[in-house]
């Protein structure tokens, strides 16, 4: 049962980490809680879900199309929200201000056109039989969860820590200014971190989608509250922190819901984030940014 | 006894040492200066001593009493008052409030007396708009009290941002480059202004690269360099000194110098 | 009073109350704004308001002077627990922790059958009226307008501006934010206690996100230059849904809308005129 819950656990926690790796990333790089991050995720979901159902696309087609179509609209919002906040050098709650607005207008907007309901993927997609290691159950979506984490965090570690461009990002999110000693173009910049964060949060719309067969235009904003508390705990920026704090949050919740309450586990979340702020304000991995004034 | 002491102050930022034990003693009374080459930790030694960056290691003390450990908005409590190398002055305010925001140390503004506007509170109103209509009298601003603040020219915002920090009477005010931008004429214009607050009873530490103006001026100059104090002393010996020229000219410009005689 | 203002107020109640109710969670937005933060916490405030005062009335049968007040208890001990540790921190990590709250509370309603769970709690008798809901929005406009004219706004103003600045003149920035944020928790949970004691039921949906955003809405539209102009941007926005019932599946997107467009081209608001201050 605890191995069950634990394992349950870790499938899960590995989806925020991937959702929460892209909203840190932005954060990191871009100087900007981009809140229309969720919308992407149920984007993802969504787009998923129609190449699926209306056109009948295998499910591993279907993934990489909806998360490079979710990467496409996050440029496009990133551009039409925040192009011109970063020419006049605004605070950052404008920019957080902007997106705020921008994610209730757009969620509001897809729930009055698609409804409210919760939608579901084609039963074929899923796969049948599950994988069964003795008293062990893993259904065929939480092996593919497990692969395309996997795949997407991989191949975004490499890309950072192995190519120019992924050395270039880094430097930004450690040193802000280190983007124009560097002569990189900021517009150019955002595109690309807004493509590839994107993408990341709509997979893992779909791997999310996928894990509970349940679609709903504000499965985003639900999502957004794992981000939160993850990049809290993992420290706002902090791409390894992310990636911890989002598989301890997972498994945090699954035992909650296992052995306490299901209904428990936003409440426990969110005094994770309440505790981690009085005690290590910058994130269990980071340093302290106080100020004094 | 000295009224600001500063003693083996320390900062390092991500294992740069910015300031490093630095010791410093201001007289009651006198107009000091702190000089040095770009990058020797001046504005650090600053932020340090009004409170904005938490030392490493070292004590400040004023008057006496140790005020290391207090934070920024208290050291305005205890009579320092600064102003900034980059214009810091309240965008959205006029001119006449920019300066009232220095006096809020020495304003009672609990939340019952503001509702109520009992005639003793009023009073203490009145009389705070008197005092910084004086100190804009003394800077030269009088007439433009009731400007928006960004309306003034930049060398009046720079003496906006004197009144602003000299209005509490402080005993200990700190001025950040405050010639910096300005013309000749300004200058001695400022040099006499600054004579006038510490007559006025106000000690002053200051910043500044114009050494026209520091030697003119400065009863005493300590010398940074690297975040360290390389010299200290009245402002002609300071100036002969080796190890300023050095600092300030490299090796072998100084040697040169020396070898010429 | 007089015949036809009682038809009238019989016949518009509901959006009389709201203006009044929806005024006070503007107000609550702007005390934050006006001293630089952001506070995503307020429909969660005013829910916990309009929770607790809820089970106070019909559990243990509080006079509703009582109750009104011990409201404001649970969302200011809420906001010191989230205040307290952010507040030294940059303005991100307030928007962040308080912006989840309201989902959280939402989920904690829904489990926990004291709370009435999915069904929520009706039959709250009605004890709030015309006089409770204005009168406290006339005197948080009073105060708040006296507090803005005075050296404290003028703290608020120059910390918003610049809170290095504003510190070395000796201003106690934390303490500044902390007194907001506190004010804040006690408007929004008023309004939330004054609210559920006009509509006899409160569900747990209703404090969610979406009302969070609307109430920032609220703020922006009318810009933080006095707190009249919050109160007004309240009013517009309650006002013009009623005018144009055909579009009210777009209430959200439009809320969502003004948000964007006052911050990207109208960072005053509406009302952009200076209060001036006393300095005579």
């Amino acid at each position: 049962m605890l191995a069950q819950q634990l394992i349950n656990g870790v499938l899960l926690g590995s989806t925020y980490a991937l959702f929460a790796l892209g909203f840190t990333l932005m954060f990191g790089v871009l100087k900007v809680v981009n809140l229309t991050y969720g919308f992407y995720f149920s984007a993802g979901a969504f787009f998923a879900l129609h190449l699926t159902k209306q056109w009948g696309w295998p499910i591993a087609a279907a993934l990489p199309a909806a998360a490079a179509a979710s990467g496409v609209l996050a440029v496009v919002l990133d551009w039409l929200l925040l192009t011109r906040l970063r020419r006049i050098n605004a605070p950052e709650l404008s920019s957080l201000m902007v997106t705020l607005g921008a994610v209730l207008a757009l969620y509001a907007g897809m729930t009055t056109w698609l409804g409210p309901d919760i939608r579901r993927l084609p039963a074929g997609v899923l796969g049948g039989e599950a994988l069964v290691l003795g008293e062990l159950r893993i259904t065929q979506a939480q092996i593919l969860i497990l692969l395309a984490t996997a795949v997407l965090v991989g191949g975004l570690l490499a890309l950072m820590r192995l190519t120019p461009i992924g050395l270039a990002l880094r430097a930004m999110a450690e040193k802000p200014d280190a983007a124009g000693l560097m002569g990189i173009d900021t517009a150019k910049l955002a595109a690309l971190v807004s493509l590839v964060c994107g993408a990341l949060a709509g997979a893992g719309g779909v791997l999310i989608g996928l894990n509970f067969n349940a679609i709903q235009p504000y499965m985003g904003e639900a999502m957004m509250l794992r981000g939160f508390v993850v990049i809290i705990i993992g420290g706002l920026g902090d791409v390894r922190g992310a990636l911890i704090a989002g598989l301890l949050l997972g498994v945090v919740e699954t035992l909650t819901a296992g052995y306490i309450d299901s209904g428990l586990k936003e409440a426990v979340a969110f005094i994770m984030l309440v505790a981690v702020l009085w005690t290590r304000p910058s994130g269990l991995f980071g340093r302290a940014h106080i100020q004094r004034a | 006894m000295s009224l600001l002491e500063v003693s083996s102050l320390t900062v390092r930022f991500a294992g740069l040492v910015a300031v490093d034990a630095v010791d410093l003693a201001v007289e009651a009374g006198s107009i000091h200066a702190l000089i040095g080459p770009n990058g020797a930790g001046k504005t650090t030694t600053f932020n340090l001593i009004t409170g904005l960056i938490p030392p490493t290691s070292g004590s400040i003390r004023l008057d006496g009493v140790d005020i290391t450990a207090l934070p920024a908005f208290r050291r305005a409590g205890c009579g320092m008052a600064r102003s900034f190398q980059n214009i810091r002055i309240f965008a959205g305010l006029t001119v006449l409030e920019n300066v009232l925001t220095g006096l809020h140390a020495g304003l009672g503004s609990n939340l019952l007396d503001v509702v109520l506007r009992l005639p003793g509170f009023r009073r203490q109103e009145r009389d705070a708009v008197a005092r910084a209509r004086a100190a804009l009298e003394i800077v030269g601003l009088a007439g433009r009290a009731d400007d928006a603040a960004t309306a003034l020219a930049y060398g009046d915002q720079r003496r906006l941002e004197i009144a602003r920090a000299i209005v509490a009477r402080p005993r200990l005010l700190l001025l950040d480059e405050p010639a910096a931008g300005m013309n000749p004429a300004e200058t001695e214009a400022l040099a006499a202004l600054v004579r006038r607050i510490r007559d006025a009873g106000t000690t002053v530490l200051l910043v500044e690269h114009d050494m026209g103006f520091v030697m003119g001026i400065a009863d005493r100059v300590t010398v940074l360099n690297f975040g360290r104090r390389i010299a200290d002393g009245a402002p002609a010996a300071v100036r002969r000194d080796p190890a300023v020229i050095t600092a300030y000219l490299g090796a072998k410009v100084a040697a040169r110098l020396e070898a010429a005689g | 009073m007089p015949v036809w203002l009682d038809d009238f107020l019989w016949t518009y109640q509901n959006v009389v109350y709201a203006l009044g109710i929806n005024g006070l969670l503007a107000l609550s937005m702007y005390v934050v704004l006006a001293v630089g933060q952001l506070s995503l916490g307020q429909a969660a405030f005013m829910g916990m308001g309009a929770y607790s005062s809820a089970l106070l009335t019909l559990k243990l049968h509080l006079p509703f002077a009582v109750v009104l007040p011990a409201a404001t208890i649970p969302p200011v001990l809420f906001a010191l627990a989230i205040g307290t540790p952010t507040l030294r921190l940059s303005g991100v990590y307030l928007a962040i922790a308080t912006i989840g709250l309201g989902e959280v509370l939402r989920a904690v309603y829904l489990n926990v059958d004291a709370l009435g769970g999915a069904l929520g709690i009706s039959g709250i008798p009605e004890r709030a009226g015309m006089v409770s809901i204005y009168g406290l929005l006339i005197v948080a406009l009073a105060v708040l307008w006296l507090v803005a004219r005075s050296g404290i706004g003028r703290a608020m103003e120059a910390m918003r501006e610049d809170e290095i600045a504003a510190a070395v003149m000796g201003v106690n920035v934390r303490r500044y934010r902390l007194g907001a944020l506190l004010a804040s928790a006690v408007l929004a949970g008023a309004a939330g206690a004054l609210s559920a004691h006009v509509s006899s039921f409160i569900g747990p949906n209703e404090y969610g996100f979406e009302p969070a955003v609307t109430i920032l809405s609220y703020a922006l539209l009318g810009g933080i230059s006095s707190p009249f102009a919050p109160v007004a941007g309240a009013w517009i926005l309650t006002l013009l849904p009623e005018a144009l019932r055909g579009f009210a599946d777009l209430r959200l997107v439009f809320n969502g809308l003004i948000i964007v467009v006052v911050v990207l081209f109208l960072p005053n608001g509406l009302l952009p005129l200076r209060m001036r201050r006393w300095v005579k």
